[in-house]
């Protein structure tokens, strides 16, 4: 049935279609319907994909490369460096724990020590696949629960450059030569002493971070100059096939390698094209590559020892799990990011794999032995997306950070509703300073940290994600005036106005966007009160410096209101100009070309003579002669 | 019926008992636009433009604000130093303002009493005014005494409530073209004959 690769194409994307649409129209996350797609079309229930599905898996690993290509690129350099600390710590942790404790289940159940330690050092790496792409799913990257897992994520796909090395020195000296004919990983360096390994490894990251700005930057601007965007795709992919490619062949994990290259390059001005660009492939590939898991699960080898398999997965999670709570608790997580943290990262990951079958070339895993851990592998990724669900739905809504407290609602709130979507640095001041009017803002926010202490505070706040209509509704959209978006996420507040003024029209929007782009889409789709982040700071500085190179202070007060003014009545102007929409990919020359309109504009409007009050040379001027005019 | 314009300037209308009394009773009347400078230029930046032309609209202006340091709050006189400009109000050129009718509404915490060479305040308010009353005369306009509620501190609900009644009543006077032979040489348009009569 197989073996047509057109048959194939259309068996993984009906699949993934129907069950995809289905897990979403229940509910669940994508993640789901991708595995349960992959189960439905394996060699065991319907037939359509056979042994190639493990091919398809590694082909598919390149989704995780490009993810994390994609979140180096959310991450600027100094954050990252920023992380150091919860990546070692955290990570440390989790790995040290899990290998210690499954070293010991393992050995126990009668493993050779070999074979106990191989296995242990699988169990302890998570799916990256798996939980991140949940996490970004629900928007969580950026609250405690999101950046621990991450930072746990991160530094297994460091420790795995260092397991892959030390895998060969266990195994025995005869099995040495048969090495090379099994492993798929043999790379160049596999010969070499390890300090020149290790040299080469440094090497390789530095060659990265180097060509990020010297070698890619300058491709990618030669590129744009083209105007053909297929180049630009192109030239997206090259940069994280190339950093793979590098990465492999020196032996580093390629999604580490992946992910250093989009630090780098998260400066640029090439970010968000790069995110545009590869944003669908990532998602089309992680959508195959939770497929090919799926579809990899051997019903066989259940079949066989169904109970040994089934314990040995349930103690594996277990054990994973409590490591996790462990590790959250040492870290101070609140009980519900400790809970999500626990019931994300409790599977084994894609890199078990890799590792298994490495070690399987190396002769120290037997066959069995072998298959049982990746039938493990498979049912734990399978599993933990619906443990996650039954801990959000059943578990979460009990106890942590209720999505909801009742609370006494004094007169104004009563009377004159606010609704504030976002409680970080930007929404906080909003917050103080109604506050200090008397007038108490019903919050609503996702970081459960944040939205215990301003419970605390006593603030009413609501936990959650603020696009679900229920909890907008149970905070009281129905009666309110006004709602402020004071997230920076464009997509939250266009997802909130979307779904609020379906069924609330009367609702009066107030939403901050970050730059005058965000601002267009707004004012196009009908929003008057968008407040820019980058306008009224920058003026204030702006005035700030030209006063102290000794302009007057009022004068430059009134040119910056004038300033406002103009740069408001131009920002509407613009705005209804027709544009081509998602044309992201020539932004930076587009704003520079509009920057350009707006210093002409300028120049014309002239600088001073705009402002004459309090200026008695034009009435001099004039009554000298009386017959021009001002 | 003429068309009045009260530029209303009061830093804290909200604590205000008796600009509130008075801009309650009037607001709503036909041809009466209500300007609340301090509401409309919060940050005294004022729109010049959009300000001339409401001038433009209007044939009777009416400077209504509390007397502070025997003068009016710094936004009414922020809006006339930008306002009042040069070769549109006044100069060889300005007579955007030329025949139109201006005068004072002012509320004071002292009582008539004071305002004279006696009382402490040593000068009487037509004094006080002489700015206001030459910046009209500057810019071609008809000055016309001022309507004063005074004593504003010791006030009685009652007498409040007469004050706005006259006010609004001053209002439709002056839309129906009250004239400047009418004043008989009263110091404020609170004693003309028209308005003791109640």
């Amino acid at each position: 049935m197989t073996g047509s690769i057109l048959f194939e194409a259309i068996v993984f994307l009906a699949g993934a279609i129907i069950c995809v649409s289905i897990a979403k129209r229940l509910g669940l996350s994508s993640v789901i319907g991708y595995l349960l797609a992959g189960v439905l079309i394996g060699p065991y229930v319907l037939g359509f994909i056979g042994e190639e599905g493990q091919d398809i898996l590694h082909f598919a690993e390149f989704g995780v490369v490009v993810m994390l290509f994609l979140i180096g690129l959310e991450i600027e350099p100094k954050n990252f460096w920023n992380m150091r600390k919860t990546i070692v710590g955290m990570g440390g942790i989790q790995v040290g724990g899990t290998m210690l404790l499954s070293y010991i289940l393992f050995a126990a159940l009668g493993f050779d020590w070999k074979v106990a330690l191989v296995i242990s050092m699988a169990v302890a790496l998570s799916s990256t696949a798996i939980a991140l792409q949940t996490i970004k799913e629900k928007g969580l990257m950026n609250t405690t629960f999101g950046a621990s897992s991450f930072s746990i994520l991160l530094f297994q796909d460091i420790i795995v450059i260092f397991m892959l090395g030390f895998i060969p020195l266990l195994a025995n000296s005869e099995h040495k030569t048969s090495t090379k004919n099994h492993s798929e990983h043999a790379n160049l360096l596999e010969n070499l002493p390890v300090g020149l390994q290790t040299l080469a490894i440094i090497l390789s990251v530095v060659l990265i971070i180097v060509a990020g700005r010297y070698l890619i930057v300058p491709m990618l601007r030669k590129v744009a100059k083209t105007g053909v965007r297929e180049l630009l795709i192109a030239a997206a992919l090259l940069i994280v096939f190339g950093i793979s490619f590098l990465m492999e062949y020196v032996g580093i994990s390629p999604a580490l390698g992946a992910f250093l290259g989009g630090v780098v390059l998260s400066n640029s001005e090439f970010k968000h094209e790069l995110e545009s660009t590869l944003e669908p492939f990532k998602n089309l590939l992680l959508g195959l590559f939770f497929m090919a898991v799926g579809a990899s699960i051997n019903f066989i080898v259940i079949a066989k020892s169904p109970l040994t398999i089934g314990g040995i997965l349930l103690a594996i999670i277990v054990l994973k799990a409590v490591v996790l709570f462990i590790t959250g608790h040492i870290f101070k997580l609140k009980l519900d990011q400790k809970l999500l943290l626990t019931f994300s990262l409790a599977q084994i990951g894609e890199f078990a794999f890799v590792l298994l079958s490495f070690a399987f070339g190396l002769n120290i895993l037997e066959q069995e032995q072998m298959d049982m851990m990746l039938v493990i592998t498979a049912l734990s990724m399978s599993i933990t997306p619906i443990i996650s669900m039954i801990n959000e739905r059943l578990i979460l809504p009990k106890i942590g950070t209720k999505e909801s407290i009742k609370r006494p609602m004094d007169h104004i709130a009563k009377s004159q509703k606010i609704i504030l979507v976002g409680f970080g640095h930007f929404g906080s001041t909003i917050g103080r300073f109604l506050r200090s009017h008397g007038v108490e803002a019903t919050i609503l926010d996702h970081d459960s940290n944040r939205v215990d202490f301003l419970r605390k505070m006593g603030f009413e706040v609501y936990y959650g994600d603020a696009t679900r209509l229920d909890l907008l509704e149970s905070a009281g959209i129905a009666e309110a005036k006004i709602i402020i978006c004071a997230t920076n996420k464009l997509s939250v507040s266009k997802a909130i106005s979307k779904i609020v003024k379906e069924k609330y029209p009367h609702v009066e929007f107030m939403i901050r966007t970050k730059n005058r782009y965000d601002a267009y889409e707004l004012l196009n789709l009908g929003h008057q009160n968008i407040y820019r982040e980058s306008l009224e700071t920058s003026l204030t500085l702006a005035k700030d410096v030209l006063s102290k190179m000794g302009f007057r202070k009022y004068t430059l007060t009134r040119q910056v209101q004038n300033f406002i003014k103009y740069d408001e009545d131009s920002l509407r102007r613009l705005a209804s100009e027709p544009k081509r929409e998602d044309d992201y990919i020539f932004k930076a020359k587009k704003e520079l070309e509009q920057q350009e309109k707006f210093l002409n504009e300028d120049f014309k409007r002239g600088v001073v003579d705009y402002d004459n009050h309090w200026d008695s040379e034009h009435i001099r001027k004039a009554l000298e002669n009386p017959n021009t005019k001002k | 019926m003429k068309k009045i314009l009260v530029l209303f300037s009061h830093p804290k209308f909200e604590k205000s008992r008796v600009n509130q009394a008075l801009i309650n009773h009037i607001t709503g009347k036909e041809k009466v636009t209500i300007h609340d400078l301090y509401e409309e230029y919060p940050d005294f930046h004022i729109d010049v433009v959009r300000e001339k032309e409401l001038l433009s609209q209007h044939d009777i202006i009416i400077w209504h604000h509390p007397f502070y340091w025997y003068s009016c709050p710094p936004l009414m006189k922020q809006w006339m130093d930008m306002v009042l400009e040069f070769n549109w109000a006044y100069g060889p050129e300005g007579n955007a303002l030329q025949n139109k009718t201006c005068l004072n509404v002012i509320t004071t915490g002292g009582s008539r009493e004071v305002y004279c060479s006696e009382g402490y305040n040593s000068f009487t308010i037509r004094q006080f005014l002489r700015p206001f009353e030459q910046t009209a005369i500057l810019c071609g306009m008809t000055y016309f005494p001022p309507f004063a509620v005074m004593g504003t501190h010791t006030l009685s609900d009652e007498d409040l409530n007469d004050y706005k009644k006259n006010y609004g009543k001053l209002i439709d006077l002056l839309q129906a073209d009250l004239s400047i032979n009418d004043f008989d040489n009263k110091s404020f348009l609170n004693d003309i004959p028209q308005l003791k009569a109640t």
